[in-house]
């Protein structure tokens, strides 16, 4: 690929999307993007790229994020961080919430659905704990097809293989064709919403959790500054966020700190945590 | 003074192999299979993961070789010749020591009634064919094997 088509596709990805793409990576453009190329009638993708120097179609542009978009996910993803959601702040939050009061947990770029599927399947286990408290879980992708597939809540037999232990899989899910079908109570705890994460999180509301892992790690560190310091005025005064396990905010924000020996979980840097009372 | 460094050198040795045979004790996998390429397969893959490997060709001879050398874990089939992998788990669990392996099922019944009987049974974790070494792998960590 020339130099200057490539940055036609880095200027549409950095505009719309945020992510951030160099020139190392300029063979995903090839293997992602032909198939897009092809479903809009070009021979290849020089012929996309020319018409992108046209006035492009809005719906060529969304199906061009969507392509390049990672999309690599499955339930119970690293296991620690769900240790830790069902250990620490789960109980932390049965504690300090008043009774009926609402819990909003957000998962920030949810792909296919496993990981918002893996915290309701938690709060499913540990029904007894929050039996006064209402959850809440919104969902939110950049991407549609990925917010289709994950409504429908339908996984292959390798994704339900992938993290889900056998005993919640025959627990929360039924065979249904090739496939396993999550049951509908679970199915419809948790609400998907499109969402650009470079947009106004005005709407969103405040947050009591947000999970954004392995997100940021597409945008440049800009970016990453901007989209942590607005999750961070969506955040309850004792809330807790949680990033990929290889993730850091040094450098990025003063907004949130790093809870010592609870590797991927942050508070508010002034945040209001009783954090004696909470268990391991 | 050679006496001394031949002392210093047989001590030195001796607690090198302690501290290998102590770091490095190896956790061991029966895998029980009829097809021989499935063991090949699955025995590759959990080499590279760490494990020892032996082999079993069905239920009986799983069962032979667990009285002699209780394994850490079994990867286990359902159809067999001679004994199927759901009896081989039933007497499994009843002999002396049979509940400490953990058992994998890894077959290609992928149906609840299967799974149900074979968690009924005492099965620790449930593969359905075609794995592949990501599954594999992510069904080990998740019972703690790693």
């Amino acid at each position: 690929m020339r130099i200057t088509d490539f940055d036609i596709y880095r200027d549409i990805l950095k505009a719309r999307s945020g992510l951030s793409i160099t020139q190392d990576k300029a063979y995903l453009l090839d293997s992602r993007l032909t198939p897009v190329a092809k479903k809009w009638g070009y021979a290849s993708l020089e012929g996309l790229t020319m018409a992108l120097r046209g006035v492009p179609d809005e719906e060529v542009i969304k199906d061009i994020v969507e392509a390049m978009t990672t999309n690599e996910t499955f339930f119970f993803r690293d296991q620690k961080p769900f240790d830790l959601f069902a250990n620490t702040v789960l109980p932390y939050l049965a504690k300090h919430r008043k009774k009926k009061s609402t819990v909003r947990i957000w998962c920030a770029a949810s792909s296919t659905g496993q990981e918002p599927y893996s915290l309701a399947i938690l709060l499913k286990e540990h029904a007894a704990l929050i039996e006064n408290l209402n959850v809440e879980i919104i969902a939110t992708d950049i991407a549609d097809k990925v917010l289709n597939t994950a409504r429908e809540g339908f996984f292959s037999q390798f994704e339900v293989q992938r993290g889900m232990p056998v005993q919640l899989l025959l627990k929360y899910f039924t065979t249904e064709g090739d496939g396993w079908r999550l049951n509908d109570d679970v199915r419809s705890m948790v609400k998907f919403e499109k969402f650009n994460l470079l947009d106004s999180m005005d709407s969103k509301g405040q947050f009591d959790v947000v999970f954004c892992r392995n997100v940021l790690i597409y945008f440049d560190e800009a970016t990453k500054s901007d989209i942590l310091n607005r999750i961070s005025n969506h955040m309850a005064a004792d809330g807790f966020l949680f990033l990929g396990g290889a993730e850091t905010i040094i450098g990025l924000t003063d907004s949130f700190k790093a809870l010592a020996e609870r590797r991927g979980l942050y508070v508010l840097q002034d945040s209001a945590h009783d954090l004696d009372s909470m268990t391991a | 003074m050679e006496l001394a460094a031949r002392n210093s050198e047989h001590s030195h040795s001796a607690y090198r192999k302690i501290l290998l045979n102590w770091r490095v004790r190896l956790k061991s996998c029966l895998i029980v299979d009829d097809s021989r390429v499935v063991r090949k397969v699955a025995c590759r893959i959990l080499n590279d993961l760490g494990f020892t490997c032996e082999e079993a060709e069905n239920g009986q001879k799983a069962f032979e070789h667990c009285k002699s050398k209780m394994p850490d874990v079994i990867l286990l089939d359902w159809n067999m010749p001679v004994m199927s992998g759901i009896e081989f788990l039933e007497k499994l669990r009843m002999m002396e020591h049979g509940e400490e392996p953990v058992v994998m099922f890894c077959t290609t019944e992928n149906d609840m009634n299967h799974i149900k009987r074979a968690v009924d049974a005492g099965a620790n974790e449930y593969i359905m064919k075609p794995f592949d070494s990501d599954i594999l792998k992510s069904k080990f960590v998740q019972v703690g094997l790693m």
